[in-house]
């Protein structure tokens, strides 16, 4: 009873009020907040095995196929890469100013702005993906009966392809789903339910965010990028 | 909550640092730098990764225990092309004493 007592106490904090948001299996705040953080630190640790197992397959065909790699992928169009890379880049920024902007107790306005701001980068970066793949099938370069490679390695021009299109096109489906994510909380956002006192969705699903842009910023180099002098 | 609040300015560095290195790797991309090419691209989109991870994910002022478990994501991704890449760079050798 006494113990009970005294996790109530806890619970409560200095102020006696517990806050709306504390779910009764915490302590306080800070200690939800971490337990969230820590949460999806592993999910992400589960997706960089995830993305592991392809930058692997890669790295195998690779170090067996070079010459075939580099033909490959100088089909690849690097002004569009590179302009995806800095969207990215840039919706990461727009994504960290939206955590901050719910740190810090902004208006739900700047939190929704901020929020939609990177949404706009992220379908930005699908949009030019969506052309680029489009430039493929027009191209026949995409792996299957109806894949022509009139260079020196049609073969592995093809292994090079699956990979292009396996890897890319896993991280177009997170960015996705990231989009999705996204619309969730920038609703949630404009209902006002972030403040400077519990902010952990937003801030957990920046992480989110930022670990698909990290994914890009391997993916650049290794795919537009080699074979170019 | 008192989640640490890192100043704007500090994310716009980190952004600007983030395009700086971008506009590093596409430029020497061009030039035939032979087995470096490889460890140069790499070394940057490295170091841009670590950039992201410390300041917009926030690691920097995070817990011990987000650190470990951070680093044993990647350090478990290095046994997978450590061993992974041991394995298929001697398959060949193998065979060379089989037959």
């Amino acid at each position: 009873m006494a113990a009970d007592g005294h996790a109530r106490v806890a619970a409560e904090g200095a102020h006696g009020v517990r806050h709306p948001r504390l779910q009764h299996h915490f302590d306080d705040m800070e200690q939800q907040a971490e337990a969230s953080t820590l949460g999806m630190w592993v999910f992400l640790v589960t997706e960089i095995m995830f993305f592991g197992g392809l930058f692997m397959a890669y790295l195998v065909y690779r170090t067996q196929m070079p010459d075939a790699f580099r033909e490959a992928s100088h089909h690849l169009d690097i002004t569009l890469g590179a302009t995806n890379t800095v969207i990215l880049i840039v919706s990461s920024l727009t994504m960290a100013l939206a955590v901050r902007s719910a740190q810090t107790g902004q208006p739900a306005k700047t939190q929704v702005g901020w929020l939609v701001a990177t949404m706009v980068f992220g379908a930005a970066f699908l949009g030019i993906k969506a052309i680029e793949y489009t430039e493929k099938f027009r191209d026949h370069i995409v792996p299957g009966p109806f894949f022509e490679w009139h260079g020196t390695y049609p073969r592995g021009a093809e292994m090079f392809y699956s990979l292009y299109f396996a890897m890319t096109g896993l991280h177009a489906l997170h960015m996705v789903v990231g989009l999705g994510i996204m619309t969730v909380m920038a609703s949630l956002a404009w209902r006002g339910r972030f403040d400077d006192t519990y902010y952990t969705p937003i801030e957990v699903s920046g992480l989110y965010w930022h670990f698909v842009d990290i994914v890009w910023i391997f993916l650049f180099p290794l795919l537009y990028l080699i074979g170019r002098h | 909550m008192s989640g640490h609040v890192a100043p704007k300015s500090l994310y716009c560095t980190v952004f600007v640092t983030l395009m700086v290195f971008t506009g590093l790797t596409v430029w020497v991309a061009f030039y035939d730098l032979g087995l470096y090419s490889n460890i140069v691209a790499l070394g940057i989109a490295c170091i841009k990764a670590t950039l992201v991870i410390l300041f917009f994910m926030h690691v920097r002022w995070s817990t011990r225990l987000t650190w470990v478990v951070v680093m044993s994501g990647f350090f478990w991704l290095l046994i997978l092309f450590g061993l992974g890449m041991s394995d298929y760079l001697s398959r060949g050798w193998v065979q060379g004493t089989l037959r």
